[in-house]
This record gives C-alpha cells, structure tokens and sequence, in this order.
C-alpha cells in the first residue's frame, strides 16, 4: 500500500472514532426508546448538524472502505496494478453515492 | 486448523479486524439503501423498521453493533501500536487495557438492549 | 560434523518426517533416527543425509547460529535448524522437517533465497557512504539515541526465517518483508549513511512498510530476538513524518 493511502487510511478513521461513538450512541437511545421512523426523522431533518455528522461520517466511511477492501483485495484475491485501484474507486465512489443519498434522506427529505 | 505461526494474540487481533472491516463494508450499502427508503418510499421504511424488531433481526443489530465496536478498537490498538514507541511491557498493559474497555463496553451494550 | 549419533549407544530413536521433492512436488517421507542428548533439528537433518539419503537437499555452514544458512520449516514453524533442539521442536514424538514457506524451492529442504535478498536491495539495504576512505573515522557514540536504534536492528543473520514467518509475504509476494524493512530501519538511523533519501522512498511504495499489519510473526519468530515488527513502525512514523514535510 502507498503511503498516501496509508495516510488517509488513518486520517479517514480519527476522523470516524468520535463519529462512531456518537453513532454507538444514536443506536441505543433509538433502539432503547422504542422510537418509529417518523419520529426519528422529525429529530433529524433539518438538523445542521446532523446533516454535518453524517455528512462527515459517510466520507470518511467511504475512503476508509475503499482503502480497506483494497488490500483484502490485493491480499486474498490476488487482484492488482489498474484493476485494483479501479476497483477502489468503484467501491469508494459507490459508497459516496449511496452515503450521500441516505443522508440527504434523513436530514433533509 | 490453525497453523502454528497464526495461533497468538497479534495475529487473533489483525484476524478480528480484517472480518469485521469486511463485514461492516459489506453491511454498509444495505443500510444506505434502507435509510434512503425515507425519501423514496416512507410506508417500506416503517415497514422495515417494524419487521427490523423481530428478536432474529435485532439479534442481528446487536451483532453489528459488536463489529462496529470491535474494529473501532482494533483501531484504535493498532495506531496506538504503530505510533507509540512502545516497549514490550508497556504492550501488554495497552492490551490488557484494550480488552478490559472492549469488555465494558459490550457488556452496557448489551445490557441497555436487553433494557429496550 | 561429529555426529556421535552412532556410537551414542541410543536405544530411543526419533519419528521424523522429511519433505522430499522439487517445485513440481514432492512428499513427506518417514526415517526412524536414533536419538541423542543435546540433539538439534540439523544433527537429525544431517544424520538421515549421511546414513539414509545421501542426495538429500539442505544448506548449513557454520552450525552455531551465526550464518543464517540452516532455516526450516520445523513443525509448522520457520527455525534456525542449528540452534533448535529436538525435545524443543518435537510435537507428540514426531518431527516435521520441511523447506521454509514464502521461497521457491531448489530441492527438499533447500530454498531459493534470491528474492529474500533482492528485497533486501529494494528497500535500499545497501549502506551508502557520505565520506570517503581519507576523511577521518566517524565519531559516532554508542550512546547516542540513533545509534542505540540503529544498533538493536543490526545483528540480522539473513536467516529468512521472519519471511517465512510474515502472512504478508505470503499474500503480497512483492512486499519488501521484514528483515528488508528492518535492515533499512537501521540504516535510517545510522548518522554515516548518506542514503535515505532513495531509502525512504523505497519503503514508502506500493510494496513497503505500510502493508505490514503489525502481526509480529516476525518478532516472534527471529531467533536472534530482533524486533522486525518494531522497526517497521519506526519506518511508518519516519516515513509519514517525511510525507507531511513533503520530502517524499
Ligand atoms: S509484523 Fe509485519 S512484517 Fe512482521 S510478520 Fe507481521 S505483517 Fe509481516
Ligand atoms: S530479522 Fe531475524 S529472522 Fe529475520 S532474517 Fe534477520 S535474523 Fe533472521
Ligand atoms: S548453520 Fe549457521 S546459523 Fe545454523
């Protein structure tokens, strides 16, 4: 792996550990208070912040993932040169896209 | 069977880490697609979330959970070894210690699902 | 080599498997050797080529650690053969003795160990002067933090044992390795060596430092206790640290 990718590898997941705990967190309250989709969404829709959370979040996922799965493809499926970082591309841009829309989704509607 | 040169700590960690990261990268579009739902079609979404409170499924979500936890400790651990000039002793403790919070915090994981 | 096997009046013999074959295959076959006090894996090694298989493929030199020539797969686990003892390898009573893992294969239990050495190259393993043979010795303190770095990650005997040991290796066949990246580590810190410029980058691409997972297969297994696993990460923050001053 380059060192530039190793760089936003690591760069990619500071970013994501707080973001993670506060995700963590989201998980239980949700789950513990038993909330529905509407009211759920009520909480995060038109929330800057939230929308700034996430929005953060699903970049950072998407490098992090790209990244990762770059070297389990590199490693244990053999796959290398053009097709590798093409394939980290897809998986990278692909998670931005999906990312992006559920965020839109949830905090703006 | 496990092949002598693979049966320590180290290699359990790094081993972990690889099957979680994969896990959570594979679960990833799943759960994009499903909150995009709020957008597209809010009647499917609440319909997912009442069949997503199914014991089997929240099972499932509790399970999640537990990767999340433990590729963001695993994390955690490697910069922290990669990074810091450790000596061997000095190791051991930040494992001991990793596993102790990983320890704590699945277990109030868990117990505040079980409260839900 | 004295054996003394022989005239060792052993009554207890060994069960020992040897691999036996080429890059095209090859088999695991049964010996019984007769058993000794002190015994290393390469006496048992050595017996069987003079009593049973005479043109039976190994490597060896010196016999006392010091060569590096002698490492095998000894149950599973990459072993300086000369230095290993057979009541410390033995599982159940047997003895598996095979090539090391991660190299091609000459025959039986000799390996080809150029690649172990052209990463050694790759990764700017070569000590490059920054003075010439008239300008004074070096003052250098064995005391000095950088030297007492560069002198931990010295003693390496090319055994290739933590290659063997490395999954990375294994999965990633370009990827530089261990005792490559712990050689340039010491070199990195070596005030005399004028190299690091060409050495930094060399360990920062695709094949470098950055691959390792931090598994310490290689620590664990160096039979000189070097800390391969730790030099590495030395590479990695020396390497970002040069990264981030845009000197890569
Ligand atoms: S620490 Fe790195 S170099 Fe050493 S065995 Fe593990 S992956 Fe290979
Ligand atoms: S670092 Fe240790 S195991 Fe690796 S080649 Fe050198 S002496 Fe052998
Ligand atoms: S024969 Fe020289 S190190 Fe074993």
């Amino acid at each position: 792996m380059p060192i530039r990718l190793y760089m936003l590898q690591r760069l990619s997941a500071l970013v994501m550990a707080p973001l993670v705990l506060v995700h963590l967190a989201v998980i239980i309250i949700a789950v513990r208070s038993g909330l529905d989709a509407e009211t759920l969404l009520g909480r995060t829709r038109g929330s800057l912040v939230w929308g700034l959370v996430y929005g953060t979040f699903v970049v950072a996922v998407s490098i992090h993932a790209a990244i990762g799965l770059r070297t389990v493809l590199d490693e244990w499926a053999h796959i290398r040169g053009k097709a590798l970082d093409a394939a980290m591309w897809a998986i990278g841009l692909g998670l931005l896209g999906l990312g992006s829309r559920a965020v839109y989704a949830v905090t703006v509607g | 069977m496990i092949p002598p040169h693979r049966r320590h700590g180290l290699w359990l960690a790094f081993f972990l880490h690889r099957l979680s990261g994969i896990a959570l990268a594979l679960f990833l579009p799943a759960h994009f697609l499903v909150l995009a739902l709020a957008l597209t079609d809010p009647a499917a979404l609440d319909g997912f979330l009442h069949w997503a409170h199914q014991p089997v499924v929240r099972a499932a979500e509790m399970g999640l959970v537990f990767l999340l936890s433990v590729h963001l400790f695993g994390g955690l651990r490697l910069m922290a070894l990669e990074w810091l000039p450790w000596s061997p002793r000095q190791k051991t403790l930040a494992a001991l210690a990793t596993a102790g919070s990983m320890f704590v915090a699945l277990w109030f994981l868990l117990a505040s699902a079980q409260a839900a | 080599m004295s054996d003394g096997i022989d005239n060792a009046a052993a009554t207890d013999t060994l069960d020992v498997r040897v691999w036996r074959g080429d890059e095209r295959g090859g088999d695991w076959h049964a010996y019984r050797v007769p058993a000794a006090a002190n015994q290393t894996v390469l006496d048992v090694v050595t017996w069987i080529q003079r009593h049973r298989e005479p043109n039976l493929a190994y490597r060896f030199a010196c016999r006392v650690g010091v060569c590096g020539s002698c490492a095998m797969s000894v149950n599973g686990e990459p072993r300086w053969t000369c230095r290993t003892h057979v009541q410390d390898a033995a599982r159940d009573g047997v003895l598996r003795i095979g090539p090391l893992r991660n190299l091609p294969l000459v025959r039986d239990l000799a390996c080809d160990m150029a690649p172990f050495f052209d990463r050694w190259q790759e990764a700017g393993g070569r000590f490059v002067p920054s003075s010439d043979r008239h300008a004074d010795i070096a003052a250098i303190s064995p005391e000095s933090p950088a030297r007492r770095i560069a002198d931990a990650a010295i003693q390496c005997i090319n055994c290739a044992v933590c290659y063997a040991a490395c999954d990375v290796v294994q999965w990633k066949p370009d990827y530089l390795g261990p005792a490559a990246l712990n050689r340039a580590w010491s070199l990195v810190n070596d005030e005399r060596d004028a190299g690091n410029k060409d050495r930094l980058r060399a360990v920062a691409g695709d094949a470098g430092c950055h691959n390792c997972h931090s598994q310490h297969n290689c620590t664990r297994y160096c039979p000189n206790q070097l800390d391969p696993g730790a030099s590495i990460a030395g590479l990695k923050r020396t390497t970002m640290k040069a990264a981030l001053k845009g000197q890569l």
